[in-house]
């Protein structure tokens, strides 16, 4: 392609081999099931700095950047099956490895031996300290910011830092980029959108919000302050004023850069409601069971879909919102369709570990990854425990954080009635302890997960034969590394689809 | 007889990052299992300081949010500064220890005042110190959590630390060995994670001193299921120490 000759200035002399060597380590690591997805990428990353850059530059729509705290993975693969549906060829990494090194390994699965990569348009996920190091190479056309919560604060130091490191993000993407109005560290970082960029929201209905507490009043529902109704309103309230006014664009600039090519057609006013809250291209209306409404172009449109949990639903929104930036964008030329945007969306199912349902002879097991307070949560709250089994696997190994104090910010006392049938991990006894805190009954404690679910899958198998009925679904909620454990060993008993990690 | 005991919890909009409200409802619960009627006082800024307060926790916050409460801790310092002369008991973590403490330093320069309750100064640096940590003291035995600060704090002559550590480049700021800080009943820590959960001892000794200063004396009145409970959380609170105990910082 033209554009590998132009961006290639610093290529090294061995460049052009560089596809074909990282198959072939690829293949092999494959083959020995070494290293994991992420090792071909780091051998090419150092061997060929430019690679990453060179073959996204072919790609005719560019890129779309999804980063954030939660729900990059689920948000990347809905966006990119509707852009798939949409007619796009979507170059993706599908396998929640979102560090650049796992960029540039699934780029080598794609690319062809000469390094030409087959696709419109990548739709890629990245954490965020490995967002800002990609776009110092990369900069993406389209970039979908969706929240900053309290994670691995033991790497970022703090949520405003978190903040701080998507902000290079804005500041790099070159067409449109889609912020959160509901998380006010997003929202804000519509200052440091350059001029010439398009701003899009996806938002929620006033009557949602209440659903989605944000980590500034995490506190306010807690047990701790309970006893004082009045203190918690009165954080609502201004949580709520915060959200509608920080210093937004004037309408004057709007209209300024309306001038540009891949700005958005709609007038300044029209993008501002009197409160100086910014309309969103996509707003979650009301959810129900597998069930949404969404409000785009002034119209309420609802659709059935695969996905659970409220914030599932949310993060739809927001893969509405970029999948209409991009067909608005100049180049595709392709008019919205938002009929058949929600029709694509209908048949979107979870990314492993996210909701995902595995069948165990019958019994449906549900995994639902936690790794955070604010995640949990809303987990907690999108999944009603009636009538389930409920196991919980708590890791703290690096890529779960090694940070324990997290499980007290979660709020676990939905869980009384029906109680945990198990808790697992690493951890397990620090998951123990805290339910004990909330007077949840726990029926057993094994920190070995394979142990642990053996137990659990036979807990039911008891409870299921005692009421003379079928085994009751079982659902288990686990930190990442005890999700990978848990697959592994669930793959032991039954078929469990190819996660590609 | 009254059995109520007042807890305040300072600034928990603003000051409460790390699991910090786990303090609270351990403080809360095993006054429950003791028999005793628990008040916890939300304080924020600009919010009805209580007439009675037996027991006070701070939590960790944010820089941003350290800006926020600073004024109002100020307007607060002296009737803070007379309850930890009058022997109230405290737990101060990370964020509000700083501010405990006569001053911190920014990596700027700038010297932001503490309330000078603990003697004690923060310098704030760019190499964080983050991990599992495990100290030592004479009074608790060993005190399990997680640090995570940026700020170095250093004791000043005369103030005792609340612990030892033994890895180089953990505690109070890498170096002198030391961490947290103490005075009357006031307690100061880096270590959080959550702390009063799974180090009972120390949440009874809060409580103890509670009770000490309120009715003369620490009167337990737990039917028997209040006894299992306090039994099962205890060891449930042991096995999860024996866990954080090996694991990698």
């Amino acid at each position: 392609m033209e554009q590998q000759e132009n961006s290639a200035s610093a290529k090294p002399w061995y460049s052009s081999s560089i596809p074909l060597l990282g198959k072939g380590i690829r293949l092999l690591s494959r083959l020995t099931r070494h290293g994991g997805s992420a090792f071909p990428g780091k051998i090419v990353e150092s061997l060929d700095p430019d690679f990453l850059a060179r073959s996204l530059a072919q790609l005719p729509l560019g890129v779309v950047l999804v980063s954030g705290t939660n729900g990059k993975t689920t948000t990347t693969r809905m966006i990119a099956s509707m852009l798939t549906d949409q007619g796009f060829r979507v170059f993706t990494n599908p396998t929640g490895s979102n560090f650049t090194r796992g960029v540039v390994s699934a780029l080598l699965g794609e690319v062809s031996a000469t390094g030409h990569l087959d696709a419109d348009i990548a739709v890629l996920e990245l954490d965020e300290a490995y967002a800002v190091h990609f776009v110092k190479q990369v900069k993406p056309r389209f970039s979908l910011l969706l929240n900053v919560m309290r994670d691995q604060l033991d790497r970022f130091g703090e949520i405003d830092n978190t903040a701080r490191l998507l902000s290079h993000v804005a500041a790099a993407t070159t067409g449109t980029v889609i912020l959160n109005r509901e998380d006010r560290r997003i929202a804000d970082l519509l200052q440091c959108v350059p001029e010439d960029t398009a701003v899009r929201y996806f938002g929620l209905s006033d009557d949602l919000k209440s659903a989605f507490p944000s980590d500034d009043d995490m506190h306010s529902d807690t047990k701790a302050s309970s006893d004082s109704e009045d203190h918690r309103s009165s954080v609502n309230e201004s949580t709520t004023a915060e959200l509608k006014t920080p210093d937004y664009k004037t309408s004057a600039q709007a209209d300024g850069s309306e001038q540009s090519g891949q700005r958005i057609d709609v007038s300044g006013e029209e993008l501002m409601l009197p409160m100086g809250t910014p309309v969103a291209d996509v707003t979650l209306v009301a959810v129900g069971k597998q069930y949404a409404q969404f409000e785009m172009d002034g119209v309420t449109s609802g659709t059935s879909v695969k996905l659970e949990g409220l914030y599932n639903l949310f993060n739809a929104a927001a893969a509405l919102t970029v999948v209409r930036a991009v067909q608005r964008s100049s180049d595709t030329q392709r008019d919205i369709d938002n009929k058949n945007l929600l029709n694509s969306l209908s048949s979107v199912t979870p990314a492993f570990g996210r909701g995902e349902i595995i069948d165990f002879h019958g019994t449906s097991v549900e995994l639902v990854l936690v790794k955070n307070p604010m995640g949990f949560r809303l987990a907690l709250q999108s999944f009603d425990p009636m009538g389930y089994d409920t196991m919980i696997v708590i890791n703290d190994e690096f890529a779960d954080g090694r940070d324990m104090s997290w499980l007290w910010d979660v709020d676990f006392s939905s869980l009384k009635a029906e109680g945990v049938a198990v808790v697992s991990g690493v951890r397990a006894w620090d998951m123990a302890l805290r339910l004990e805190y909330d007077q949840v009954p726990v029926t057993a404690v094994d920190t070995q997960p394979s142990h642990a679910l053996d137990l659990f899958l036979q807990h039911s198998v008891d409870s299921g034969s005692a009421n003379g009925g079928p085994a009751r679904p079982k659902r288990i909620y686990c930190t990442y590394t005890a999700m990978l454990k848990i697959r592994s060993s669930l793959s032991h008993l039954t078929t469990v689809a190819d996660a590609g990690v | 007889m009254d059995r109520n005991i007042d807890v305040l919890s300072l600034y928990p909009k603003d000051m409460n990052i790390y699991g910090d409200s786990g303090n609270v409802l351990s403080v809360r619960r095993r006054l429950e299992l003791l028999g005793y009627q628990v008040q916890v006082h939300a304080y924020n800024q600009d919010g009805d300081w209580p007439e009675h307060i037996d027991l006070i926790l701070g939590g960790g916050g944010q820089d941003q949010g350290q800006r926020k409460i600073i004024r109002d801790l100020f307007k607060r310092a002296d009737s803070i500064r007379a309850l930890a002369h009058e022997g109230t008991p405290m737990l101060m973590i990370c964020g509000m220890y700083q501010l405990f403490g006569d001053y911190f330093e920014t990596l700027e320069g700038d010297r932001l005042p503490g309330i000078g309750v603990l003697g004690l100064h923060t310098i704030g640096q760019e190499e964080r110190l983050i991990g599992n940590l495990v100290e030592h003291s004479q009074e608790f035995g060993d005190i399990v959590g997680y640090e995570n600060h940026s700020g170095k704090t250093f004791l000043h002559e005369g103030t005792q630390a609340l612990g030892t550590v033994d890895a180089q480049g953990t505690g109070n700021n890498g170096s002198d060995g030391t961490e947290g800080a103490r005075i009357h009943n006031v307690i100061g820590t880096y270590m959080h994670g959550s702390l009063l959960p799974k180090n009972p001892a120390i949440t009874d000794f809060l409580i103890r001193k509670a009770c000490e200063r309120r009715y003369g004396a620490l009167d337990p009145q737990s039917t028997v299921e209040q006894q299992q409970e306090l039994t099962r959380l205890n060891d449930f609170a042991e096995r999860a120490r024996a866990v954080a105990m090996q694991r990698p910082r």
